[in-house]
């Protein structure tokens, strides 16, 4: 069997805007994940059911579910109900775009909520002993001791969940989008050549892992190097 | 039930289930042997390991997906003819499903099943071989029971992931629960209630996993001391 090298180099530009399209995804879900994952995971630490049962219920049905139901009950779903195709928000939700970074974004804020509800309860008594001794505020608690640390040890969990994502990001594809996945099925649909057009997906999505986890390692020695092991 | 279409999407579930059992059978197998490779002291054997899952790991599952389907009937078309075989071979997408699961996530739970050999202590395996097993027999009766209880956590894990990405396999053929809600989408103009009805369903078999699972941990955390802080 021949590994067709000019059908590759033919796609790559197809493949590169693939890559943007991937990391646009990517880091619009994020920041939203993110921002929507912050206030979720200080419910799911209360103590009061009212509060943190809604969070948890969130939580453990998008957790629960796959990624495509999802995705097809936003983009798919919604134009069932004529209120939705009347509505003034019809021109973003009819968008494969707006629909799959929504999808995204609700899905990954669940599981970033979940992290960052662990690592808060996890957060050492002496820190937040110390607070109270300083006298801060509850406001100022959350400021400056509570959420600083607990984002910061959140860190390596939080990178396979972007790791994650970024794989997940593979399912636009199915939304007409053009991401790196997208560009692969257009590839093989060209020209028939299943290991061509897949294989250098894969190497695409393997490049920007990479590239992730390194980040992430940065950092983790930027942020996190308090808690690293001695190294001698 | 459903505009009629709530029997077929039961159908689709039975078949999902037994996607997602299979997959996991073969993943366990593929996972142990990883693992086994992946703390073999044999430099070659831990490298070929460490790339397994490294690089499985590191492609989404929809494109490992598509590239073990079409690249699979792509190469199996190629080769038969020059085993006298000329007849097109379509590849059944149940058994391109279970392939490519077990495959996938024999990957991750190599990781897993390698985390969980590691917190053994090293004395349990020595002292099997102080009796004069073999490496197979200390493997599976020293090393594999004891593995299975600090392994459960991790495992309930993947087997959840894995039985929501057979959703996936929809995308190449397999008339699953997913791949019958879109048929009957499609006929009735109602995907909400449809792809609503299926996300319960996955909802309620990972909720059933959940339980059992949890279950399963208790039994083999049985006569180990759990610590309060």
């Amino acid at each position: 069997m021949i590994f067709d090298y000019n059908v590759v180099l033919d796609s790559l530009p197809l493949y590169f805007s693939g890559v943007l399209v991937t990391l646009k995804l990517l880091a619009i879900s994020l920041a939203f994940g993110l921002l929507l994952a912050v206030p979720l995971a200080l419910m799911r630490i209360s103590k009061q059911a009212a509060v943190n049962f809604p969070a948890w219920l969130y939580t453990y049905v998008i957790r629960g579910t796959p990624m495509m139901v999802q995705l097809f009950l936003i983009y798919y779903g919604l134009a069932q109900f004529e209120a939705v195709r009347a509505s003034f928000l019809w021109p973003y939700l009819s968008s494969a775009t707006v629909c799959a970074c929504l999808a995204f974004a609700l899905n990954t804020s669940a599981y970033t909520a979940e992290i960052l509800a662990g690592s808060l309860k996890a957060t050492p008594h002496g820190e937040i002993e110390a607070a109270k001794a300083m006298g801060m505020s509850r406001f100022t608690f959350y400021r400056r001791i509570l959420l600083p640390s607990a984002l910061r040890r959140a860190l390596p969990q939080y990178s396979n969940e972007v790791i994650m994502m970024l794989h997940t990001t593979s399912l636009a594809s199915m939304v007409t989008l053009v991401d790196i996945t997208g560009a692969a099925r257009t590839v093989y649909s060209q020209y028939y050549m299943p290991f061509e057009a897949f294989i250098t997906a894969g190497l695409f999505y393997l490049g920007l892992t990479f590239i992730l986890v390194r980040l992430f390692r940065l950092a983790e020695h930027r942020w996190l190097a308090y808690l690293a092991p001695r190294k001698h | 039930m459903l505009n009629g279409y709530g029997a077929t999407i039961i159908d689709g579930t039975w078949l999902t289930l037994q996607l997602a059992l299979s997959s996991m059978a073969v993943a366990i197998a593929l996972g142990l042997l990883g693992a086994a490779f992946r703390i073999s002291p044999l430099r070659w054997l831990s490298g070929l390991g460490d790339a397994y899952a490294t690089v499985i790991r590191g492609i989404p599952d929809l494109v490992l997906i598509l590239l073990i389907f079409y690249g699979g009937q792509d190469m199996v078309n190629r080769l038969a003819p020059m085993l006298g075989h000329d007849d097109y071979i379509d590849i059944d997408p149940f058994i391109a499903g279970v392939g490519t699961l077990g495959f996938i996530y024999g990957a991750y739970l190599s990781e897993t099943f390698r985390g969980a050999f590691m917190a053994i202590p090293k004395g349990q395996g020595e002292a099997g071989q102080a009796y004069g097993m073999s490496g197979l027999q200390v493997f599976f009766r020293i090393l594999v029971p004891q593995m299975i209880r600090l392994a459960i956590p991790g495992f309930t894990n993947n087997w959840l992931v894995l039985t929501k990405a057979t959703a996936l396999i929809s995308v190449v053929g397999l008339q699953d629960m997913m791949f019958k809600a879109k048929n009957a989408a499609d006929a009735t103009h109602q995907p909400f209630t449809f792809y609503l009805a299926v996300a319960g369903i996955y909802l309620l078999i990972t909720s059933v996993s959940l339980l059992a699972l949890r279950y399963l941990e208790k039994r083999y955390s049985a006569g180990v001391k759990a610590v309060e802080i």
